[in-house]
């Protein structure tokens, strides 16, 4: 379970957010709502771990995530707004290697099987720049099927998707969901997934 | 999961394949050391006696800018597209995947260098035992110039105009492997036998390579947050 205590998060001069308290159970997933700039971001960056708060704490399993990184970073799987990939790159090596400093040895078939229900078949060995914005978000999203973790935490996993890549996302969060899986997700769309909690920013 | 250096290995592989995708840059940085090493003879004129002396030290400069010219991009780009939050994030050690990038970049930078030196010095007239304790200095050298590199490049990262703060910032580290480095070729011309500084180079080698990408990656963290 992770749980959030009293968080005050400062950029510069302006502050965010402050007193923000929530917590996020196994099996329940929450939208970050908030307009542009709100600070969705940077909650989830603190979430991580990543950045510290001003104030407040984030625990996973009664665990301080900043005090046991290991532990926690074995359970979370993040993905941020920035791509994380390589354009010189292709799809396979990419997910090969950054699972590999992951720890987690992909096999190319295991990797190909990711790739191929997110549409990517024929474009596996094609360095990821000749690849459109919407086909490097699937490249990324196939991270959540090769790597197990049981939180996930999305900054705008559905920008850049067509309709068909949606509705796959959809049914993987729902699939993670009924695992026990937990997840925290921005998003600006109207989503088509089981009632969750919501906190606007 | 698997061993520990699991992880490392596909740090500097993924490194190597990018190297290897991007030719023109190793390439750059050898020309680079090749055209410095050879201005200054240019520069100070055809006297075979001075040109053994300054050799030691013409490469072991041209060595050193080398290395700064790769440095500026070792942790940037990874900065830039979220790789480094992913790194920061993994379950294993950030301290490894960072000395993983490290190797890699000596690799790319350092070794050709260390390669290529002992050509560079025929042209200075150095015999060949000069030859072997300079290679070999380089060798033990260049990859202390990567880790101290990596330590500047950590502690400049996001910084507006970092390439120039990065040279400031890293020369005056790079003091003591130069001076050991290219004194042992000379101790060993005045008859004092190049040990004493090829064992301090080691020395100095075996500290870095302890300390250098742990106090990366405590800079890369203040970076990342």
């Amino acid at each position: 379970m992770l749980s959030v205590s009293h968080l005050t998060c400062q950029r510069g001069e302006r502050i965010l957010f402050q007193d923000l308290s929530f917590e996020l159970p196994e099996s329940q997933w929450l939208q970050i709502a908030g307009a542009n700039g709100a600070g969705k971001t940077s909650l989830l960056r603190i979430l991580c771990g990543l950045a510290e708060p001003v104030a407040g704490r984030v625990t996973w399993n009664g665990k301080a995530v900043r005090e046991n990184p290991e532990t926690y970073h074995t359970d979370l799987l993040y993905l941020g707004h920035q791509g994380a990939l390589k354009e010189e790159l292709t799809p396979l090596e990419n997910l090969a290697l950054s699972l590999g400093m992951e720890g987690f040895a992909v096999s190319e078939n295991t990797a190909l099987a990711a790739l191929h229900p997110f549409g990517l078949q024929g474009r596996e060995h094609l360095p990821v720049r000749f690849l459109s914005a919407g086909q490097r978000r699937r490249v990324l999203l196939c991270r959540l099927l090769l790597r197990p973790a049981s939180l996930w935490i999305l900054d705008e996993p559905y920008t850049a998707l067509d309709a068909h890549a949606v509705g796959f996302l959809s049914s993987l969060i729902e699939t993670h969901l009924s695992r026990g899986g937990s997840a925290v997700l921005t998003s600006h769309q109207s989503l088509s997934l089981p009632p969750g909690l919501c906190i606007t920013l | 999961m698997n061993g520990l250096l699991y992880p490392f290995q596909q740090s500097v592989r993924r490194d190597l394949l990018l190297a290897a995708r991007h030719k023109t840059e190793i390439v750059t940085a050898l020309f680079f050391f090749v055209i410095v090493v050879n201005l200054l003879p240019l520069g100070i004129g055809p006297d075979p006696d001075l040109l053994r002396k300054i050799a030691p030290g013409a490469l072991w400069i041209g060595a050193l800018l080398a290395t700064l010219l790769g440095l500026q991009r070792l942790f940037a780009p990874d900065h830039a597209d979220g790789t480094l939050e992913q790194m920061a994030l993994s379950p294993q050690s950030f301290t490894l995947l960072v000395a993983g990038k490290i190797l890699a970049h000596w690799v790319v930078a350092g070794l050709p260098v260390v390669l290529i030196a002992p050509v560079l010095g025929l042209q200075f007239d150095l015999s060949g035992r000069s030859l072997l304790i300079l290679t070999v200095s380089l060798l033990l050298g260049t990859p202390i110039l990567s880790l101290i590199g990596a330590v500047g490049a950590a502690l400049t990262l996001g910084v507006r105009g970092s390439g120039a703060l990065l040279s400031l910032l890293i020369l005056p580290l790079y003091i003591p492997a130069l001076i050991f480095g290219a004194g042992a070729v000379e101790a060993d011309l005045a008859g004092l036998g190049s040990e004493g500084h090829l064992s301090l180079l080691a020395a100095l080698l075996v500290v870095s390579t302890f300390f250098a990408p742990w106090v990366t990656t405590v800079a890369l963290r203040v970076a990342l947050e």
